[in-house]
């Protein structure tokens, strides 16, 4: 009897793990973005791009012989719901991979989920670094492919007195950290002052006066959402312009400098690995793609990019490996050629990307004009060496 | 930029955040004072009149800022008056029930708010007039710049709260309303309609919340979240100024708006949020009772 229950046990457990192997001509891959919630606006363009690209590989045949069936889950803007939601995406939907996050906080919460469980994240947004886990691929910005650039592009251009504004949460206060010890490096240049407002805050007068007074060449912006609004409304209003003060945005990429009023920001300064405007033959059958899908007003932006070669970078990895499972994958992921809407590139050892760095400038029609460009792809540091000296990533297990 | 420029730069921002404040907190001094109400959802009218001012400029000719706040100040009175005869009306004489079912309210407004329009908020443009600034660019004063918008905002607060003084002092709704103030049952019993009064103020204020909601349209984006940012301040300025006068209300916005904006030149601006805090709560062990304290013999107020 005992062993008859023992047997059923087994095939009970033998059927819940079942669903994480492809089953038939079908295999199912996770999507979770935040479809509710105040970063609903931003994640669901991302998540648009990504079943763009499922949708283009099933037409295409699909991946070793199956076709993708999209899962798709809401995140709401809450990090607790994204733990949850992954969990149920590997465990109950038995995806053999996820797609998803945006927020640091979102992703640090689907992190050990995605450790315990040896499932794999594809991470598609820039973000402050010093993390580095074997269980994601991080395909958004690391600190040295945007924020060490802006800066280098910065000195070049002769400014030489930063001032650091940010909102008050993980990526500014890690960025700025960094920021700090690369201005205290370079000969030549300082630091006018470091400012951080509370995520959401809409009141600037007092910081600006505080900015105009320590007379900066440049202010470095890493403020988030809504307050990007407030901020160049009450920057401008207070008479001060591109001309005068420039301001290179962290976060603010065409879809925000539409909400924010390309006005007012235009002049002022982006740094993405990817605008709009980028002229590669991937990006243009990229946008021509999704318009035809979602409307010819769509926008792009560089998380949606990322969002989109994800899919396809993890479907080259699939081919190479000859297997979904997730680490076998993440092993062959690595180190395979890409042809993307930014061009070629590939994956590096540790789960980043390699890709070029662009400072672009607002113009009036909230699109940005490409002003400088990192000559070849930069290698992707999670550690910065002068802020995070010796901690490095281990190997994929 | 010169010590004096970044002093007199703050000193005028502080000044424009506490016209806000004023008129964010005035509708809320009134309803609190007289009616023992605690309002959580007038941080939603003052959304509310964000809105409308957003409405006012896609629809009406002209893109009108008087009449955008005409309508914020119209639209939120009429609001607050549904409000009144709808909830608050049952709950006088409870005020822990007045808090919780408009706190209710409020989350109602809010996504009332998110799905009539975009859920990452709107914005609306200051009209060209109000778009520059009043920059000096040479002398001592090198280097300040007095924003045409926040000196528009400034000058309405001014404009609102004469006009409420007058009305106070002057009118014969006024008289009432500083009767029950001071003595609802007396009052009552000389024939002044109390109820009557009560739906009058509390539409006053949330229409004068609404006006708040206008002038901030012009300079930050108007979020459903918008209102929970200003309604702790407001209650902080109530309190700090004592109970529904109106004199109390103005001096407190203004000590709250210039000495928050003293704070940030120095520290950072959290840490001039918590030394403002306990400012405040430093001040009510010496004057339990805020500023201005109306007397009054009430046997409610012993």
């Amino acid at each position: 009897m005992s062993g008859s229950i023992r047997s059923v046990a087994l095939a009970a457990a033998l059927l819940a793990a079942a669903p994480s192997l492809a089953r038939g001509d079908e295999v199912k891959v996770g999507v979770l973005h935040s479809l509710s919630g105040t970063m609903s606006i931003s994640e669901i363009t991302v998540k648009n791009a990504t079943l763009l690209a499922i949708d283009e590989i099933n037409a295409a045949g699909g991946v070793l012989g199956k076709k993708l069936a999209p899962v798709v889950e809401d995140g709401a803007s809450e990090p607790a719901t994204f733990a949850q939601k992954a969990q149920k995406l590997v465990q109950d939907s038995g995806v053999v991979t996820v797609f998803g996050g945006w927020t640091s906080a979102s992703r640090k919460a689907m992190l050990p989920v995605f450790e315990r469980l040896g499932s794999l994240l594809w991470y598609p947004v820039q973000f402050e670094g010093n993390e580095c886990s074997p269980n994601i691929m991080y395909s958004g910005a690391q600190p040295n492919q945007q924020a060490l650039p802006a800066l280098e592009w910065a000195i070049k251009s002769g400014y030489k007195k930063v001032y650091l504004l940010g909102s008050d949460y993980v990526f500014p206060r890690t960025a700025n950290l960094i920021l700090k010890k690369h201005i205290a490096a370079s000969a030549g240049m300082s630091l006018a002052g470091e400012e951080y407002v509370p995520l959401g805050g809409t009141s600037f007068g007092g910081v600006i006066n505080k900015i105009k007074s320590s007379n900066p060449d440049v202010i470095i912006n890493t403020l988030n959402g809504d307050s990007n609004v407030a901020f160049f409304k009450q920057f401008s209003a207070a008479g001060m312009t591109a001309a005068k003060l420039p301001v290179i945005s962290f976060s603010i990429a065409e879809q925000e400098t539409a909400t924010i009023g390309p006005k007012l920001v235009a002049g002022h300064y982006a740094v993405w690995n990817y605008f709009q405007s980028l002229d590669t033959p991937g990006n243009k059958k990229f946008i021509a793609a999704y318009k035809a899908r979602y409307g010819a007003d769509a926008v792009m932006s560089d998380p949606m990019i990322h969002g989109y070669l994800d899919v396809y970078a993890w479907k080259a990895a699939v081919e190479k490996a000859r297997s979904f499972d997730p680490k076998v994958v993440r092993k062959a992921a690595a180190g395979i050629d890409l042809d993307t809407p930014l061009g070629k590139t590939r994956f590096d050892d540790n789960g980043s990307l390699y890709q070029k760095v662009l400072v672009g400038q607002a113009q009036p029609d909230a699109q940005f004009a490409i002003v400088w460009s990192t000559e070849a792809a930069i290698r992707p540091e999670p550690y910065d060496a002068l802020s995070f000296p010796g901690k490095t990533c281990g190997a994929p297990k | 930029m010169s010590t004096l420029a970044l002093g007199l730069g703050q000193l005028f921002d502080g000044l424009s955040v506490a016209s806000i404040l004023l008129l964010a907190a005035l509708g809320l001094a009134l309803s609190f004072g007289l009616m023992r109400v605690i309002n959580m959802a007038h941080g939603e009218l003052v959304m509310a009149g964000g809105y409308l001012m957003y409405v006012a400029q896609q629809h009406l000719p002209g893109q009108s800022v008087a009449l955008g706040l005409v309508l914020a100040f119209a639209g939120c009175a009429v609001l607050g008056a549904v409000l009144e005869l709808s909830l608050i009306r049952w709950l006088y004489g409870r005020p822990l029930d007045t808090l919780l079912a408009t706190w209710g309210v409020s989350l109602m407004l809010q996504q009332a708010a998110r799905d009539l329009f975009d859920p990452t908020g709107v914005e609306v443009t200051a009209p060209g007039w109000l778009s520059g600034s009043l920059a000096f660019d040479t002398g001592p004063l090198a280097g300040l710049a007095l924003a045409h918008v926040r000196l528009f905002i400034i000058a309405l607060a001014i404009a609102v709260l004469c006009g409420m003084a007058l009305v106070f002092e002057r009118t014969r709704a006024g008289l009432h309303i500083r009767a029950v103030n001071q003595n609802r049952a007396m009052a009552s019993a000389l024939g002044v309609h109390s109820r009557r009064v009560d739906l009058l103020v509390f539409a006053l204020g949330s229409g004068i919340a609404g006006l708040a909601g206008g002038a901030l349209a012009l300079i930050a984006p108007v979020t459903s979240t918008v209102g929970q940012s200003y309604v702790v301040d407001a209650f902080l300025v109530v309190i700090l100024g004592g109970m529904g006068t109106l004199r109390g209300t103005a001096i407190a916005a203004l000590l709250i708006g210039t000495l928050s904006a003293l704070a940030e030149t120095f520290t950072s601006i959290s840490t001039a949020k918590v030394a403002l805090l306990l400012f405040v709560v430093a001040f009510l062990q010496f004057r339990p009772r805020g500023l201005i304290v109306t007397r009054s013999r009430a046997l409610e107020e012993a």
